[in-house]
C-alpha cells in the first residue's frame, strides 16, 4: 500500500516536472521559432473553425436553462427583471470560459492527444526527429498557438450566444418586459467581467493544447497506449480546467473588483 | 580479425555504451568505430538490442553511459536542440518507415526541404520526382502511405531519408516483413544509394543474406556487446560456434527459450 502510494506520487511529480519542461520548451520555440503558416492555420480552421457548433449549442442552452432558472427564483420575490442580470455575469466570468474549455477538451483535447500519440506509437515522431525538426515547434507550438487564439474567441461566442438565448428565453417564452430586462443587464454587468473571462478562456486554451501534447508525446506502446493518452488527457485536462477556474477566480477578482 | 578502423578519423565511434530499459539490461559496454563510406551490418538476435544500438547513434535515446562520437563529437550529453544540427547529417530508414500518414508521398519526401524551406517550390518538386525515380516508384506522388504496400512505404522511407543527401544512413531492419524477392530489391536500392550518394551506411538486420550482399564489415551484438567483428567472408567462414549458430540459423539448446 504505502509503496504504491510513494510509486504513485513519484509518477504523478514526473508528469508535473515533465509537462513543466515541455511548456518551458514550448514558450522558448513560440518566441523564436519562424512560424509554419500552413500547420498554423489547419489548426486554427480544426481547432477553432470546427469546433463552433458544440461551443454554440453548449452556450445557447447554458444561457437558456440558466435564464428560466434565475427567472423562476427572481420570481417569487419580484426581481423578474433581474434575471438577465445573473445570466450575463454568470456566462461572461464563469460558465462561458469554464464551459467552452470543457467542450474543448473533450473534442480537441483528445483529439491532439490521439494524433500525437499515434504519431508516437508508429514512431513517426522519432522520423520528425531524424530529419532535424524538433517535435516541440513542429506538433505542439502550432496547436498552442491555435488555441491560445481560438478560445477566448470561441468563449466570446458562447457568451454572447448565452446571453442572446437568456435574453429570448426571458422576453418571449416568460413574458419579462424587454426594456428593464436589458437595461438591468447593462447596469450589473462589468467590462471586467468579459476581461477575467477572456483571461481565463486563454488560461484553458493553455491548459488543454499542453496535456493534449503532453499526454501523446509520452503516450504507453500500442492501441491500448493511445486509448489511454486520449482519456487522460480529457479527465486531466477538464479537471485542470475546473481547479485552475477557483484560483483565477479569486485571484482575478481581487485584481479587478477590488472591494 | 580486423578490429576495425585503423588509420584515419570516424565519422562514427561508439565506446562503451551502456542502456537500459528499467532493469532490463539491453546493452553493456559496446565499442566500435566506423569509417567514412564504410557500409556496416550489424547482426544479432530478435531483441538483443540493435535497433536500440542504432537509435542511440543518431541521439533517439540516451544512454546510461558511455559516449557517441559523430565526426568526432560527443552527441550524449546535447539537449534536442543542440541535436537538430547533428542530424542535418544523417537518413534514417525505420523499420515500419514510420511515413507521416497524414501527407502525401509527395510531401513526405520533400519534409526536410518543407522545414527549411531554403528551396524554391519547382525545384523541391523535381527532387522529390528525382529521387522517387531512384528508389524505382516514379509518379507516386499523390498517393497517401495507406496506399502502399510494406514494400513501397519503405522505398519513400528511404527516399525521404536520402533526399537531403546525409552523409550517413541508418536502417533499421530494412528487409524485415518483406518476401525474398522484395527484399533483395530493397537491398540492391541500399547498394544503389551507397554508391551514388557515397554515404557511410549503417544497416541493422537479421537478415543474413542482405547481411552478407550489404556488409563490407559485419558487427555482431550478442550478450549485450559487440561479440564478433569482420569481414562477411570472416563472419561466414568464422568457426566460432556463436557466430556459426547464427549464419546458419540453428536454434541453441531449450534453455535458452523455456
Amino acid at each position: 500500500m504505502v509503496k504504491q502510494g510513494k510509486s504513485m506520487i513519484a509518477e504523478w511529480l514526473t508528469g508535473l516536472g515533465r509537462i513543466t519542461l515541455l511548456a518551458q520548451e514550448a514558450f522558448t520555440s513560440l518566441f523564436t521559432f519562424k512560424v509554419a503558416w500552413r500547420d498554423l492555420l489547419y489548426q486554427v480552421y480544426f481547432i477553432g473553425v470546427k469546433s463552433q457548433s458544440v461551443v454554440l449549442i453548449t452556450g445557447a442552452f447554458t444561457g437558456m436553462v440558466l435564464g428560466a432558472q434565475t427567472y423562476f427564483q427572481f420570481h417569487k420575490v419580484k426581481m423578474d427583471t433581474a434575471t438577465l442580470a445573473v445570466v450575463a455575469v454568470s456566462m461572461c466570468s464563469e460558465l462561458g470560459p469554464v464551459l467552452t474549455g470543457l467542450m474543448v477538451a473533450g473534442r480537441v483535447g483528445a483529439a491532439i492527444a490521439a494524433e500525437v500519440g499515434t504519431m508516437r506509437v508508429t514512431e513517426q515522431i522519432d522520423a520528425l526527429r531524424t530529419l532535424a525538426t524538433h517535435p516541440v515547434d513542429y506538433l505542439v507550438v502550432p496547436r498552442l498557438v491555435a488555441l491560445f487564439g481560438a478560445m477566448p474567441l470561441l468563449t466570446a461566442e458562447s457568451i454572447a450566444v448565452g446571453i442572446g438565448s437568456g435574453y429570448l428565453v426571458g422576453v418571449y417564452l416568460l413574458g419579462i418586459d424587454p426594456v428593464y430586462l436589458w437595461a438591468n443587464m447593462l447596469r450589473y454587468t462589468a467590462s471586467s467581467d468579459v476581461v477575467i473571462g477572456l483571461i481565463k478562456s486563454f488560461v484553458f486554451g493553455g491548459i488543454v493544447a499542453l496535456i493534449g501534447c503532453y499526454k501523446g508525446m509520452y503516450c504507453g506502446e500500442g492501441a491500448e497506449g493511445v486509448g489511454r493518452a486520449t482519456t487522460e488527457a480529457v479527465v486531466f485536462s477538464s479537471i485542470t480546467i475546473l481547479i485552475t477556474n477557483f484560483f483565477l477566480t479569486m485571484s482575478l477578482g481581487q485584481v479587478l473588483h477590488p472591494t | 580479425m580486423n578490429a576495425g578502423g585503423q588509420g584515419g578519423k570516424p565519422v562514427l565511434e561508439v565506446r562503451e555504451l551502456r542502456k537500459s530499459f528499467g532493469t532490463n539490461l539491453i546493452l553493456d559496454g559496446v565499442n566500435f568505430r566506423i569509417e567514412k563510406g564504410e557500409s556496416v551490418v550489424i547482426i544479432g538476435r530478435s531483441g538483443g538490442g540493435k535497433s536500440v544500438l542504432l537509435k542511440h547513434l543518431i541521439g533517439l535515446l540516451t544512454p546510461d553511459s558511455g559516449q557517441v562520437f559523430i565526426d568526432g563529437q560527443d552527441i550524449v550529453p546535447m539537449n534536442e536542440r543542440q541535436l537538430i544540427a547533428v542530424r542535418h547529417k544523417f537518413g534514417m530508414l525505420f523499420q515500419g518507415a514510420a511515413l507521416f500518414d497524414s501527407m502525401t508521398v509527395a510531401e513526405n519526401v520533400a519534409f526536410a526541404f518543407r522545414r527549411d524551406r531554403s528551396l524554391p517550390e519547382n525545384e523541391v518538386r523535381q527532387k522529390v520526382a528525382e529521387v522517387l525515380e531512384m528508389v524505382d516508384l516514379p509518379g507516386t506522388e499523390n498517393k497517401k502511405p495507406s496506399e502502399l504496400s510494406g514494400g513501397m512505404r519503405k522505398r519513400v522511407g528511404l527516399a525521404r531519408a536520402i533526399i537531403y543527401k546525409p552523409e550517413i544512413v541508418l536502417y533499421d531492419e530494412p528487409t524485415t516483413g518483406l518476401d525474398p524477392i522484395v527484399s533483395d530489391s530493397i537491398d540492391q536500392l541500399i547498394a544503389r544509394v551507397r554508391d551514388r550518394l557515397d554515404v557511410t551506411s549503417v544497416v541493422v538486420t537479421h537478415d543474413m543474406r542482405s547481411a552478407r550482399r550489404l556488409g563490407q564489415r559485419i558487427l555482431m551484438l550478442h550478450n549485450k556487446k559487440i561479440y564478433v567483428t569482420g569481414t562477411a567472408d570472416e563472419i561466414f567462414k568464422s568457426q566460432d560456434p556463436v557466430v556459426r549458430r547464427f549464419v546458419e540459423g540453428v536454434a541453441e539448446s531449450k534453455e535458452e527459450f523455456f
